[in-house]
């Protein structure tokens, strides 16, 4: 493995196509046994790795639109290996891995002083307030690849690591030690019923999310698709998640501007 | 904390972190050492101890 | 009845009154006592944490606390490194109010985390590039050196004191008491920089990311200033409290003075860094990441963090007490040292409030709102715990042991017979209700 390129595994997300159905939502609940509560209602004492936004224009009929933003853990990178998450964690609970590109959590490491959650903008860290409760009977339909997480610990969308691992396993069994694109996919990426979510190795130009996206690492993975835009751009987290979309609107609702900033940073 | 700890890396964090952290530490435990001998010491030589 | 405990040479008043003050604290003590337990066998749903506030009253009271208790540092620094001889008055206290921030700050560091079996991590597993773990490890440290600066004074009891081995030992450490301040000051300044570090770092918030020099952001040095300036300022504030309340005089008006002016320099300083730090960030740092400054400042429920608060913080509670005690007049007037005191105690509460609840309330992605939070009673009775141990410890400290060199010159009593060491009307600590009252609603949390 020492003489291969790092991977930068990474997703597409084109929110011309998705519709908000959540069936991405369910599957990550289903894949990475995320624990839920009798009553859920309140959202910000839920743990969800991945969450749908409702994007407006802020128009009233009939100019009105909406947009459907799914959104799982961004990996920042940073620079160079930087996550706001990592540098931040008191007890080395998070880690960025160059070879992947994946920010892990390290569940029995972690002992909840939720700074990392603070330092997160896209509060893609949730912490477990209570201990995950399963209804009888549904502890047999976990998934037994993923760690259960107790309460007090913070978790977070892994990228389904577990099925980068299990991939990786299947190909040493078989003699290899390259990966197919379709071997190693997220489940969310798999439930989308539209299609919406590309997910692979930003790094390799014979992928998807490679030839969408078009990263520039040379700046810090900046899309080159004029359709393509990452969220909060601006803050200098480098994500791994790109997005698509046809609507100015949406491409703008991604990030923060002055007042009659246009979408060149004013000086 | 220690250098045999995993994470542990001889780089310039570490040692500027370890370094002041230990340096304190040991002035304070040889301090504390210091004055409990000190003070056993006096006081078996010295049944009248100090005034002050 | 503990007379034998009493300092020779001072009156206390009796030990039914004494008794009756600590139990009316003691009580409140065990209601904050109760909803720890309750945090930890429940866990943290105990509070109103949730997802957008990782951090909330408790983590706000740690670095208040921290903040405050700095006088400890700052006065010990002057005493035994400046050689400033006079604050060997007040020293005493400053330390006893230091031990009992600092060991409220981890009491609730604690009951805080999510995994409290596991905090040794922080020790154990650390990662030398978070702040936290500075934190953590230099809070603990100096804490340890407090303990040394505090048991000097306990091994002065009267009875205590006869032991020949605690004698001696006490003697020795007030010997070397200068290098255990050294080495106190110098954790001091990384860990109260480091609680500064806190917000600056994270630099995908940019209500509390700021530009710094090496790995320490602005926020860092702030920070330091800032405890050293107001921690004097909550020293003396409490100071002058205990003597309303015990009414005697227990420091001399020139040793408050000269304190008061230090702090009021050292607030002069720090808030014209503060006025420059925020001028920088709000011209140049926050826009680079698209937000201009009422951006942080609008559009919040209830206005809770409007314009007015950074106003407060800088103006009203920053530039108006360092004016005051900067001159003799503002210093030498009791109601305008009162008033700068307390001000520049909110002015540092407040600050922390801001740097810690204000930057994760702030949202980040532009289609999020404000997120509103009121902390639930188990955290409200929680910080109002340390409040109830500290007029505990410092009950108990004052009539016990030595801490004020100047009480007997000021207040002399004819003999010590056990006639004087009777109440005379003392029961001015009976008549103050258990939480001082001007203190408590001014200073919501001196835990």
């Amino acid at each position: 493995m020492k003489h291969e390129k790092a991977k930068k595994f990474g997703m597409v997300i084109d929110l011309d196509k998705c519709t908000g159905c959540g069936s991405c939502m369910v599957a990550c609940m289903a894949e990475n046994n995320v624990p839920f509560r009798e009553d859920d209602t309140d959202k910000m004492l839920s743990v969800f790795w991945l969450h749908v936004y409702t994007l407006t224009n802020g128009k009233s009929f009939p100019n009105y639109e909406e947009c459907y933003l799914p959104r799982p853990c961004m990996q920042c990178e940073g620079h160079h290996g930087h996550s706001p998450c990592v540098s931040v964690c008191p007890a080395t609970a998070t880690d960025y891995d160059m070879n992947t590109g994946i920010v892990s959590q390290i569940y029995t490491r972690c002992f909840g002083c939720r700074y990392c959650m603070g330092a997160c903008p896209y509060h893609v860290r949730q912490n477990n307030w209570w201990d995950p409760l399963w209804p009888d009977g549904m502890e047999k339909s976990l998934n037994p690849n993923v760690s259960v997480r107790m309460r007090g610990i913070v978790e977070k969308c892994s990228f389904c690591f577990h099925r980068y691992q299990l991939a990786l396993d299947q190909a040493y069994m078989e003699n290899r030690r390259e990966l197919e694109e379709h071997e190693y996919q997220t489940a969310c990426t798999q439930a989308c019923p539209a299609g919406a979510i590309t997910f692979g190795d930003l790094n390799n130009p014979a992928h998807a999310v490679h030839q969408i996206a078009k990263p520039d690492i040379r700046h810090g993975g900046k899309p080159g698709n004029p359709k393509a835009f990452r969220l909060l751009e601006r803050l200098g987290t480098n994500p791994k998640v790109y997005y698509i979309s046809s609507r100015e609107w949406v491409r703008r609702a991604g990030d923060n501007y002055l007042m009659n900033e246009g979408k060149v940073r004013r000086s | 904390m220690f250098p045999f700890s995993f994470e542990w890396v001889w780089d310039m964090g570490h040692m500027v972190f370890h370094g002041g952290l230990w340096y304190a530490l040991s002035i304070i435990g040889l301090g504390v050492t210091y004055c409990i001998i000190k003070a056993a010491v006096e006081t078996a030589k010295n049944k009248d101890g100090h005034q002050h | 009845m503990d007379s034998a405990l009493i300092p020779e040479g001072v009156k206390r008043c009796p030990t039914w009154q004494f008794l009756l003050w600590i139990g009316a604290a003691g009580a409140v003590l065990l209601w904050g006592v109760f909803a720890m337990l309750l945090v930890y066998i429940k866990g943290l749903n105990q509070t109103n944490m949730n997802n957008a506030y990782g951090f909330a009253l408790w983590i706000w009271a740690d670095l208040a606390v921290i903040a405050l208790g700095g006088g400890a540092f700052f006065t010990g620094f002057l005493r035994y490194l400046i050689g400033i001889d006079k604050l060997k008055n007040i020293i005493n206290f400053a330390v006893l109010i230091g031990f009992i921030c600092y060991s409220s700050a981890l009491l609730i560091l604690a009951f805080d985390v999510g995994q409290p079996l596991r905090a040794w991590f922080i020790f154990w597993h650390a990662n030398v590039h978070s702040m936290l773990t500075e934190v953590a490890f230099c809070l603990t440290c100096y804490f340890f050196v407090l303990c040394i600066e505090y048991i000097p004074l306990v091994l002065e009891n009267r009875q205590i004191s006869k032991v020949p081995f605690f004698h001696n030992l006490s003697h020795n450490m007030h010997e070397i008491m200068a290098i255990f301040a050294a080495t106190g000051a110098f954790l001091s300044f990384f860990h109260q920089g480091s609680l500064g570090g806190v917000p600056g770092v994270m630099f995908a918030r940019p209500f509390g990311f700021r530009e710094g020099i090496l790995v320490w952001p602005w926020t860092f040095f702030l920070f330091t200033w800032s405890a050293a300036a107001c921690g004097p300022c909550f020293t003396i504030f409490v100071t002058k409290l205990t003597e309303k309340i015990v009414r005697k005089k227990l420091v001399k008006d020139d040793v408050i003075e000269l304190l008061a002016k230090i702090s009021g320099w050292m607030l002069t300083g720090y808030i014209v860094a503060k006025i420059i730090d925020t001028w920088y960030w709000a011209a140049v740092t926050a826009p680079a990441k698209g937000f201009s400054l009422m951006d942080f400042y609008t559009n919040n429920p209830g206005s809770a963090y409007g314009i007015w608060i950074l106003v407060t913080e800088i103006v009203l509670c920053g530039v108006l007490p360092a004016l005051i005690l900067i001159t003799n007049k503002g210093r030498q007037n009791q109601i305008t040292l009162w008033t700068a005191v307390i001000l520049a105690v909110l002015g540092v509460c407040l600050n922390r409030w801001v740097m810690i609840l204000q930057v994760l309330s702030a949202p980040v992605l532009p289609f999020e709102n404000w997120f509103p939070y009121f902390p639930s009673w188990q955290e409200i009775a929680t910080t109002v715990m340390p409040l109830a141990y500290g007029v505990i410890m410092i009950s108990i400290s004052y009539r016990y042991l030595p801490i004020f060199p100047q009480e007997q010159e000021l207040n002399p009593i004819a003999a010590p017979s056990s006639q004087a060491l009777k109440a005379e009307p003392e029961a001015a600590e009976l008549q103050a209700p258990p939480e001082e009252a001007p203190g408590a609603e001014l200073d919501p949390a001196k835990a």
